[in-house]
């Protein structure tokens, strides 16, 4: 499969179709809206601000599995569960430590890399190689382990925290932000708000470490050609031990950055889990900026389908979406037809 | 494409030796009730049933090698069939077990066309099967004629009926009724296996485009699999809701079960006839074994909610085990066993 690489130049032809497609889309739904713009343009507002604001968790998430795929050639359904996890740390961090939610990133980043680190050295080496459904099962596997560990030590109550200064405003030079802000009508609380920034630098970090260091090259070349690059003296091992542990970190960085708006539960990072299966899907398996612009256009999907089809679950236009992509684009908007 | 099975890629041999043995063990399944305790009745009824939707995953799964990852499809169908049929219409579960065997059949083909006509493979088809399954999930959850999120109960008669095959007196009666349905999947099995259609399953399976050239017609034998398989886990779907009288989109459609569907032929050997009914007893003696443990009641209902956060890590365990150091189950760590001991 050679759509596995990980891509993070664009391949000029294809990027030129997924905009096309894209800004169709955008089109469409745009047009739709003006008639109802009178009436509904807060709404319609809020939707897509919304829909950017989650959409950019989105695409942290799935930029880790995309990450995890491209070069090691599994589908981690085990992504979710450790969400889960990284929740749990900062929940616990927050509630019994007092430490700011935001902070916790320091802990959630680097613990679940270690995490990835060691299950990719104990569970998923072993099996390196082995057929896409072994490994499937293997990461579902150890996605029922690990959400029913939560399950033993947390219990399965949702649980939640509120953020002491979400209502705070700041100066920032000349702008004064009162939060919540709005925006063109829709309001913007702060946590989603810091959820939108952070996620978003951390998706640049993550871009230069694939594109401008030694280790970045060293993973792109492990996902292109694992043997050529064991001949130049890569150790592919190691590579994937540290790509597992990235993939992990991702969602490590979500978990904390979620919680201040999100409930926290055994299966809390389930649903991010099938929505990052739609994105990666969508923006073509193992591209990262597929990842990324998946991502937004998945929240917009979901905040949209809430208008458009009122009183459905957001989740089902993502799937109607997620199938027409299987189906009529299944190399993704970013991804070459092999 | 499919390693799980290249393992097993030798020719799949049902001798007539597998079907009398075969013969033997139904026979031994239908007397055992006589000689059991009310509550190993219960769990073995409920073994049988994953042994039943396990059976009818195999078909797919197994032998013609389109991996599915959203069996709770098939599963809901049939649960919702005989959920409707009988609270909106008065018809009987047996009517509603034909009538959702064929409407989970005709999913099968309609996805399986689909998926097969886009040329979805390995990892692609499991996503595939796996959206299928939850956008039924999310459709029941807002269909206000099913009771959207609420569920469907089913009401009680009292008493033994067979019409509706609830037996609140004789409760062997249900372990009967779920043995003669798992009775019927073996034997379309074997039936399958043994015919021409089973031959170019296998033959798809291993090397597709190998088949094609020698003129067999893959997508044709893809969906035939595809319809069996449906129609049977359908029944175990039916078979759910007569047994625990109550059905909603999550028991129905969810992703975990999904995950109890395929994980009893997974353990016990994907392809084998054996396979789901030695996962299915496994995990059943298994399962029992970590509830005692906690000294919880026996909520059956837990087992596919997943309440119980124990059994749900032994089962996660089991399965990552099972992938790293017997990929080809029980059956085939059991095959190189005998294999070594001839040597």
């Amino acid at each position: 499969m050679a759509e596995t690489a990980v891509e993070t130049r664009g391949r000029s032809r294809n990027s030129w179709i997924a905009l096309v497609v894209i800004g169709a889309v955008a089109l469409v739904v745009a047009a739709r809206a003006a008639g109802w713009w009178d009436s509904h343009h807060t709404i319609f507002a809020q939707a897509v601000v919304s829909g950017l604001l989650i959409g950019s968790v989105y695409s942290l998430v799935s930029m880790g599995l995309s990450l995890v795929f491209g070069v090691l050639d599994i589908i981690n359904f085990a992504h979710g569960a450790l969400m889960s996890v990284a929740m749990y740390v900062a929940f616990v961090l927050v509630r019994s430590y007092g430490i700011d939610p935001y902070l916790s990133l320091v802990v959630t980043i680097p613990l679940l890399f270690i995490i990835g680190v060691a299950i990719q050295a104990t569970i998923i080496n072993p099996v390196m190689g082995a057929p896409l459904h072994n490994q499937l099962l293997l990461t579902l596997g150890l996605s029922l382990f690990i959400q029913n560990l939560l399950l033993v030590l947390f219990t399965g109550t949702p649980r939640s925290i509120e953020l002491p200064y979400a209502s705070a405003s700041f100066g920032l030079g000349p702008l004064n932000l009162d939060f919540p802000v709005r925006l063109f009508g829709a309001v913007v609380t702060l946590p989603k708000a810091l959820a939108f920034v952070v996620s978003l630098l951390l998706a640049g970090v993550l871009f230069l470490l694939l594109q401008r260091t030694r280790l970045g090259t060293a993973i792109r070349a492990a996902a292109q050609d694992p043997e050529g690059a064991e001949l130049v003296g890569i150790d592919v091992r190691r590579i994937y031990l540290v790509t597992f542990g990235i993939g992990a970190a991702c969602v490590g960085a979500a978990g904390s950055l979620i919680l201040p708006f999100f409930f926290v539960g055994p299966t809390a990072g389930e649903t991010f889990n099938i929505i990052a299966f739609v994105v990666v899907v969508l923006g073509g398996m193992g591209s990262i900026q597929g990842a990324l612009a998946g991502g937004f256009l998945i929240g917009l999907t979901q905040e949209l389908t809430q208008i458009f089809v009122p009183g459905s679950s957001k989740l089902i236009g993502v799937f109607v979406l997620f199938i027409l992509a299987l189906l009529l684009r299944p190399q993704g908007l970013f991804g070459s037809r092999t | 494409m499919s390693g799980l099975f290249k393992r097993l890629a030798r020719p799949i041999r049902l001798g007539s030796k597998d079907v009398r043995a075969l013969v033997v063990v139904v026979l031994l399944l239908a007397v055992a009730p006589f000689f059991m305790p009310r509550f190993w009745l219960a769990v073995a009824t409920v073994a049988l049933m994953f042994a039943l939707m396990g059976t009818g995953w195999n078909m797919m799964g197994g032998y013609a090698g389109q991996f599915s990852f959203g069996h709770a499809a098939y599963f809901g169908i049939g649960a919702y069939s005989v959920a409707v049929l009988l609270t909106k219409y008065l018809l009987s579960p047996w009517v509603g077990l034909l009538i959702g065997g064929a409407l989970a059949a005709l999913f099968g083909l309609a996805t399986g066309f689909l998926s097969f006509r886009y040329k979805l493979k390995g990892p692609y088809f499991a996503l595939a099967t796996f959206a299928f399954a939850e956008m039924l999930r999310l459709v029941a959850n807002g269909t206000s004629f099913i009771n959207k999120a609420i569920g469907i109960h089913i009401p009680l008669v009292g008493g033994d009926n067979w019409a509706r095959f609830q037996f609140e007196v004789n409760q062997r009666n249900s372990y009967f009724v779920i043995l003669f349905l798992l009775v019927l999947a073996l034997a379309a099995t074997v039936w399958m296996v043994r015919a021409r259609a089973g031959h170019y399953m296998v033959a798809i399976r291993d090397d597709e485009d190998a088949a094609a050239a020698l003129g067999v017609n893959p997508l044709r034998y893809k969906l035939i699999a595809v319809a069996l398989s449906g129609f049977f886990t359908a029944l175990a779907g039916g078979f759910y809701v007569q047994y625990f009288l109550f059905i909603d989109p999550d028991l129905a459609f969810g992703a975990l079960v999904s995950v109890q569907i395929l994980l009893r032929p997974i353990v016990g050997g994907v392809g084998t006839i054996w396979g789901p009914l030695v996962g299915a007893g496994v995990l059943a003696l298994l399962g029992e074994g970590t509830r005692t443990l906690v000294r919880q009641p026996p909520a059956f209902l837990g087992f596919l909610q997943g309440v119980n956060g124990l059994d749900g890590m032994l089962f996660g365990a089991i399965l990552v085990a099972v992938i790293i150091f017997a990929p080809d189950g029980i059956v085939g760590v059991v095959r190189r066993l005998r294999a070594g001991i001839r040597q």
